[in-house]
């Protein structure tokens, strides 16, 4: 495949995996944080971890829509769609995910429940005008990928003088929570996990630009490479953080030059602000309530608030205590230290954000790397021995 | 009343053009007759159908040794016409498939219609028909058969539900649970096309590709590689719902043993990658339906890979991986760049991701 094969060139990456083999120091222990689900799947789905040395190590971050949305969001949009008159429209990888007391989006369809999957918003539109009896609710979630179709999805609702056009905004900021993992206290009698730099989001930074990462380099010494969401890209990332560090630099730098500028999308970040206004706090699932993290639609928009128009009720809805996404996501354990990992919490039974979607640093573990955790046993008892 | 009109009625041909599927259709009287003389009588078109019989009597087959399979399964895909065939191919080829991968020769078929009132004749005809061929082309015939109509809104257009029995000669041993360590994994062509296929005709997924289901009967393949290496097969398998990941899962699991694939021996299509990417799927959780999955013992494997490469059927067939001793019964792969990683099932329905 055209444009795409020449990042999953496997003799490359080995070329590039002895690259950072050579440089790592091998007195220095490098820990650096992927913050995006689209790096965990990758580094998961191609076992990038087998083509690094053993003193690099990568810290599955939060950066996924659906593992950070907590379940009281869920539970209301089930509310909103039992609302006969309303249809609901929602990306398909939040149909599973479960809300508090085993319910979900898929169960409520199958209660009866107008609940349909959307691939685009376009298509969100559309269905609204075919249906000018329903009450058409878009279940908006995501980083600032998905914001800008949101607002333009408003955007052509107010032109076409639609009225029974609503979003529930759920769209969340990577800053913002980028800032929270550098600003989170110990958990649990665990010292704080030193980060030494962040793989920066792709497609996210496609539209943001640069320079919201500069406060991190300025404030916190941190060092941030722009990755893309190939395998190669996430190799080639990953040794210019570990040059970075070898050189005592900290800097934002960009690898993902063929999408990525400075200034990011003009256009679509001007349609943002023309739409969306920023919450006071947004609760984030496994990391708390983090202020300035969220977006709600303008008071000018208000006609096309879910929120407002159906008054929805806030529902408080906590994890399982002995669940660990908090500290796994903020890299202080890792997923298979949590004793619901695997026993309890599976994918088919989410107990956690981490399990939910694909993207999640437990289910990435699950799904391609699990078989590690008997070769690590036997590793440490062969050495105990 | 209905003696002055029935003469008039059973002589006016079923509206193939424009006319609908009605309750009556199924309600057991001359209309159910007529709708099974006309379409389906006459797409299937065999001796034991024309009998007009609730059931087929057939000689047993001769020289069949001494064990027969029989299988069963339903079809319901949507949508029902699709590039490359529609549900009438698939659930004859899907059941004689299903005889098959038992090491068995297909000799007869069933077929029951579950049909939604309004349906259109002309798509239920073209169904039949489409059916017709697929069985004579396999030359196995679909001997018996039903049909129901139920009101409209209870089922999604037709369902169709059949069985397949066949017949399995002395020497073949094939079963789920008869993989060993050092055993190698060959499929027999390219992987994902009939999902892929489907998913590009659905309505609410706007892409165009050029890929058609693989839908096909497999039983030649299959009886080619029993004349091939018959004491070396282990066991066969089609890699249908959930595709080549869940298959080799479950074989892990019955035989109690690892599977170990090589990620770039894995014939995968331009096109079909490319959709895969699109959506945001993984081609080996994608569904298949003429393709096959064998574990063969690996003094056979070189005569079963080369009689498969002579077959139609088979001439991309590849060795792609070996069954490995683990106690954990892990398909794990190597990827194309070197590193390892699991092929686990697929948790509920394959979806697309949102970034």
């Amino acid at each position: 495949m055209k444009y795409v094969d020449e990042y999953r060139d496997g003799k490359l990456a080995r070329a590039v995996a002895a690259t950072i083999a050579a440089e790592a120091d091998p007195s220095r222990h490098y820990a650096f944080m992927e913050f995006c689900g689209g790096h965990t799947h990758a580094i998961s789905r191609y076992g990038l971890e087998d083509l690094l040395p053993a003193n690099v190590k990568m810290i599955h971050g939060p950066g996924c829509p659906v593992c950070v949305l907590p379940i009281g969001r869920i539970d209301e949009a089930i509310e909103l769609a039992k609302n006969p008159r309303v249809t609901l429209l929602t990306y398909a990888d939040l149909m599973r995910v479960p809300g508090s007391k085993g319910t979900s989006l898929i169960k409520a369809k199958a209660a009866g429940a107008d609940i349909r999957m959307v691939y685009s918003t376009l298509d969100a539109v559309r269905i609204a005008e075919e249906n000018p009896d329903r009450e058409v609710v878009f279940f908006a979630i995501g980083f600032e990928t998905t914001t800008p179709p949101t607002a333009m999805a408003v955007k052509m609702a107010r032109k076409k003088g639609l009225t029974n056009f609503t979003c529930f905004v759920n769209h969340v900021l990577t800053p913002s929570a980028i800032r929270a993992i550098l600003e989170a206290p110990e958990t649990g009698g665990l010292p704080p996990v030193k980060i030494q730099g962040f793989l920066g989001p792709s497609h996210v930074s496609a539209v943001i630009g640069l320079e919201p990462y500069d406060v991190f380099v300025e404030k916190y010494g941190q060092r941030i490479v722009v990755s893309g969401f190939e395998p190669l890209d996430v190799m080639q990332s990953i040794l210019m953080l570990v040059r970075q560090i070898n050189e005592g630099r900290s800097a934002v730098e960009n690898q993902y030059t063929r999408a990525v500028t400075r200034e990011g999308n003009v256009a679509a970040k001007a349609m943002v602000d023309e739409v969306f206004d920023l919450r006071d706090a947004f609760e984030w699932r496994g990391l708390g309530s983090i202020p300035n993290s969220a977006l709600k639609l303008r008071d000018g928009w208000a006609e096309f608030d879910a929120e407002k128009r159906f008054a929805v009720e806030r529902i408080e809805a906590s994890d399982n205590p002995a669940c660990e996404c908090g500290t796994i996501l903020i890299g202080a354990k890792e997923p298979a230290d949590c004793r619901l990992f695997g026993t309890v919490c599976t994918p088919e039974t989410p107990m956690g954000s981490c399990m939910v979607s694909s993207e999640g640093a437990c289910a990435a573990h699950w799904t391609y790397g699990r078989f590690r955790a008997k070769a690590k046993r036997e590793a440490a008892e062969r050495k105990a021995s | 009343m209905s003696d002055v009109q029935t003469p008039r009625l059973r002589h006016r041909k079923l509206d193939l053009k424009t006319g609908r599927v009605d309750l009556s259709h199924g309600s057991g009287g001359r209309a159910m007759a007529q709708l099974i003389g006309e379409i389906f009588q006459e797409a299937f078109a065999n001796e034991w159908l024309a009998q007009g019989n609730d059931q087929a009597t057939f000689a047993a087959p001769a020289h069949a040794g001494g064990r027969m399979v029989m299988t069963t399964d339903g079809y319901v895909v949507s949508p029902l016409f699709f590039p490359g065939g529609n549900i009438g191919s698939l659930a004859v080829h899907g059941t004689i498939n299903d005889v098959a991968m038992g090491g068995a020769r297909p000799v007869a078929l069933s077929a029951s219609f579950i049909i939604e009132e309004g349906f259109p004749l002309a798509d239920l005809k073209r169904i039949a028909d489409t059916m017709g061929a697929a069985a004579r082309e396999a030359g196995v015939p679909i001997v018996t058969g039903d049909t129901k109509v139920v009101e409209r809104g209870k089922a999604d257009g037709v369902f169709i539900s059949t069985a397949g029995i066949g017949v399995v000669a002395d020497g073949v041993e094939l079963s789920g649970d008869r993989a060993r360590p050092g055993d190698v994994v060959i499929v027999s062509g390219s992987m994902g096309d009939h999902g892929v296929a489907i998913m590009s005709s659905r309505e609410n997924l706007t892409f165009a590709t050029a890929i058609l289901s693989d839908s096909a009967a497999l039983h030649g393949l299959t009886a080619a590689m029993i004349e091939a290496a018959a004491p070396h097969l282990r066991l066969m398998r089609d890699p249908t719902r959930g595709g080549l990941a869940a298959t080799l899962n479950e074989i892990a699991h019955q035989s109690k043993v690892g599977i170990r694939l090589e990620e770039d021996a894995i014939p995968i299509k331009p096109e079909v990658h490319a959709a895969c990417e699109f959506l945001g799927l993984d081609p080996l959780n994608v569904a298949n339906e003429g393709k096959l999955i064998a574990v063969v013992a690996r003094e056979g494997a070189a005569a079963v890979l080369a009689a498969m490469k002579a077959h139609p059927l088979g001439v991309d067939a590849a060795i792609v991986g070996e069954v490995v001793a683990d106690d954990q019964f892990f398909v794990q792969m190597t990827t194309s760049f070197g590193g390892g990683r699991i092929v686990d099932w697929l948790s509920g329905e394959q979806l697309p991701r949102i970034c």
